[in-house]
């Protein structure tokens, strides 16, 4: 019965794509018949192509070059000579989710989990509250790449912890061993507007996408996005330029303003430091503490309330340092 | 002078009848035991397939507590397999005659549990279709790998184990099985030929057999303490409070053999009673059972003193959180209830000599073993309600569990099927190791004998002393001693 279900929202799926596909066709010649009528002179540029010839061509002939995702083997491997590194200035967030948005949206994330999720921190009942934004710290000294029993979860050259979830067997053993509740099993079936929209996609491990049943899942650094020269979705996301993303051996950080800075001075200049330090994972994430604070420290009594969740006590609230 | 009326032969007759007898007869009531436990085992599966097209969301398990029922009666499953070599193999290292009637029993409650205990985190996998991985991609370096590793090699051990000392009562199965008039009796007399494996009790045969049983016993006890110190490694290795522990590899191998030998203790009671063993299995073993679940149990308190006691004297920040939910908070109840019920209650029970009668003792394993179980949920479930970060702004079932009915029910049909293989086993073969029985018998009669020699040439050599200081003729009548049945 299920089988038929599926059959039937699989057919559905393909002629819905299907008429929308000829809609969408007939809608371009129509434009393109109408833009060639109006004469527009054509434009000629110079094209250098993979084998090293230049060539004239036509704007309106060339096509945005989207290249398909990386093998399995080049997203172990990682990208050469870079160690990435994120800095997240707690002094300039306030609280505002909008990289936890960005994130969702870009990773089609549905709402029960959140790969960077903005914590209200207060280390001590007497000590000031903070806002704390964490994704995966992809730690040097990772734990959960460790325990995987089938090396579907690994640590690349360049810093970045990946999960293939092509050959992830879903034991859930580095979600155990994460000390920072960083990862994420899929419980259920992708819901049916996520296949829609991420079903066709090629999965890489550095895509994340499309998304499986009884495999694990967490925050990748967007590595698609770096290669094609771009911040990571939380970074740019980032309304109040909070968050730095950059290259350690490069010794520099961007943030969403395009303000790049010396990720060095950055630590100094505010006494950068890691989260949980002594349990010796290595975090690649840093932390700029909370000193002169831009925006209202978080509430934390209202903490729960807005989003009807679980009631917290005073003692998980507290840190572990 | 031996006893004239006392026949060995006899006795070994009887001893073959009595352990013969339930493999002949079906009875009603074992029809429909076996059939409520093909339901439970079927509604088992019905579940597991319901699980395997849904995901793991039909459980009850979540992001925070993402290992739950499943991998807690793992552990348990698991730690109940100790029995086997604990028992069998100590007792055998060591030359404890008693032990000759129970070795098959708990043989197959650690063949059996290891076997349903392997299963479980294949029911807990995400993604059983990829079994293949683990051995396409597997790395050693994962502690789930030496689990795998350890827990496989400990089955092949334990099936040999269980088998060898079958092999020649299989053979009188075999031997015994002359009327085949059935289907089901075909079948049974070609089980038995072919599990015989040739079997004639030839001289070089018996010395193949003690030799390869040696070795096996040897072998089989440091790979069952490689077992469970590693399956208390998949918690050990991660830095989570709780689980963080240098304690957890033989705190974890003596709260095994200490349940396992009280899972051995029930499984006696039951075969003591369903088919009439009294004669075999008698108070003498259950008071000397008694007495080894007490030095595991107090060795099992040692080690639960040191799990707790030094974190909570330190109360370290994330450490302190677990202890303070554990010691008087939501946890609390169980935590009290488990701590005086099944470490403090065994310890006064057991330690007085009335205790240690069939019953109490009955009562106080079937304490010990549910104990046992709600313990391993215990170390496992609080642990990773306690993350180092805080559960923030999550659904509300991320931040709780219980097991629901979808694990409630596959445990259930995991337990149901220990219970019909350990059924169908005593249906088919003898559930005492009768070849064992008789070695007893022959050395109690030999020592009998022994004694009566010893005793007339002491009496003779009393006479002549007497003669030689009265000088009068003494009658060298001796009393003769009767002798009994090894286990009395």
């Amino acid at each position: 019965m299920n089988d038929d279900l599926n059959k039937s929202r699989r057919n559905f799926i393909k002629k819905a794509s299907l008429a929308a596909g000829i809609t969408l066709a007939a809608g371009a010649i129509g434009i393109e018949k109408f833009l060639s009528a109006k004469s527009v002179p054509k434009k000629k540029t110079l094209v250098l192509t993979p084998d090293g010839k230049v060539y004239q061509a036509n704007c309106g002939e060339l096509k945005e070059f989207n290249p398909p995702p990386v093998s399995n083997l080049e997203a172990r491997k990682g990208i050469p000579n870079k160690k990435f590194v994120m800095v997240i200035d707690e002094a300039k967030c306030d609280g505002c989710k909008a990289c936890t948005e960005a994130c969702q949206s870009m990773h089609f994330i549905e709402s029960d989990r959140e790969w960077i999720k903005v914590f209200k921190m207060q280390d001590s009942e007497s000590t000031s509250p903070y806002f704390f934004p964490k994704p995966c710290f992809h730690c040097d000294n990772p734990p959960c790449t460790k325990v995987c029993p089938v090396n579907a979860t690994f640590k690349r050259q360049d810093g970045i912890v990946l999960i293939d979830n092509e050959r992830c067997i879903g034991c859930r053993s580095c979600m155990v061993a994460c000390p920072y509740s960083t990862r994420f099993f899929n419980w259920s079936h992708p819901k049916a507007d996520q296949i829609a929209e991420t079903g066709n996609m090629q999965y890489s491990p550095e895509l994340s996408l499309p998304r499986r049943m009884g495999t694990v899942e967490k925050c990748d650094f967007c590595p698609d996005m770096i290669r094609k020269g771009l911040l990571p979705a939380c970074v740019s996301g980032c309304a109040m330029d909070a968050i730095y993303f950059g290259d350690q051996n490069e010794d520099a950080v961007t943030n969403a303003s395009g303000v790049t800075v010396k990720f060095s001075q950055l630590l100094e200049d505010n006494a950068g430091y890691r989260h949980l330090e002594d349990l010796g994972t290595e975090p690649r994430v840093y932390y700029l503490p909370p000193k002169n604070r831009k925006y209202p420290k978080p509430d934390m009594n209202a903490s729960g309330k807005e989003l009807n969740q679980t009631e917290m006590k005073m003692g998980d609230m507290r840190m572990s340092e | 002078m031996i006893n004239e009326k006392y026949d060995l032969k006899k006795e070994i007759e009887i001893v073959r009848e009595d352990c013969l007898r339930p493999t002949r007869r079906w009875g009603r009531s074992t029809q429909i035991w076996i059939g409520c436990l093909l339901i439970m085992i079927g509604w088992g599966i019905y579940c597991y397939i319901h699980q395997l097209r849904q995901g793991l969301g039909v459980t009850a398990m979540r992001n925070y507590v993402s290992w739950g029922l499943y991998i807690s009666t793992f552990v348990f499953f698991i730690g109940i397999s100790h029995s086997g070599t604990l028992v069998s193999a100590i007792l055998r290292i060591t030359k404890q005659e008693w032990r000759r009637p129970i070795t098959r029993s708990a043989e197959l409650l650690t063949f059996v549990s290891l076997l349903f205990g392997g299963i479980m985190p294949i029911i807990d996998l995400g993604r059983p279709d990829r079994l293949v991985n683990l051995v396409i991609f597997g790395r050693v370096q994962s502690p789930l790998m030496w689990d795998i590793i350890s827990i496989c090699t400990y089955f092949v051990g334990s099936s040999v184990f269980l088998f060898l000392p079958m092999i020649p009562d299989i053979a009188l199965c075999r031997d015994r099985l002359t009327v085949c008039e059935t289907r089901f009796d075909k079948f049974r007399k070609w089980l038995y030929t072919k599990m015989a494996i040739g079997w004639k009790g030839t001289k070089t045969q018996w010395h193949l057999l003690e030799k390869s049983m040696t070795i096996m016993t040897i072998i089989i006890i440091p790979v069952a303490v490689s077992v469970h110190t590693v399956v208390s490694y998949i918690f050990a290795m991660t830095l989570r409070p709780g689980w963080d522990s240098t304690v957890f590899g033989p705190y974890f191998v003596a709260g095994a053999l200490y349940s396992g030998s009280a899972g051995v203790i029930l499984g006696m009671a039951a075969f003591r009673k369903l088919y009439h063993l009294e004669k075999y299995i008698t108070k003498r073993h259950f008071d000397l059972m008694g007495r080894i679940v007490l030095a595991l149990t107090l060795i099992y308190a040692y080690l639960n003193l040191n799990e707790y006691w030094i974190p909570a004297y330190k109360m370290a920040t994330s450490e302190g959180h677990l202890l303070e939910d554990l010691f008087y908070g939501s946890y609390s109840k169980l935590f009290w209830t488990l701590q005086f019920g099944t470490v403090l209650l065994p310890i006064l029970i057991l330690s007085i000599p009335k205790g240690r009668t069939v019953l109490m003792i009955s009562i106080t394993c079937i304490i010990i073993v549910i104990g046992a179980w709600v313990k391993r949920y215990v170390i496992v479930v609080p642990t990773l309600l306690h993350p180092f970060m805080p559960i923030q702004e999550v659904p509300k079932d991320w931040s709780t569990y219980f097991p629901n009915w979808v694990e409630f029910s596959i445990t259930g049909a995991c337990l149901a099927g220990i219970f019909l293989v350990i059924t169908l086993f005593s249906k088919l073969f003898p559930m005492m190791a009768i070849w064992e029985v008789e070695e007893g018998l022959l050395i109690e009669h030999d020592r009998q004998l022994a004694i009566d020699i010893r005793l007339k040439r002491e009496a003779s050599e009393r006479v002549i002393n007497i003669e030689k200081l009265n000088g009068e003729k003494v009658s060298t009548e001796v009393e003769p001693i009767k002798p009994t049945v090894i286990t009395s």
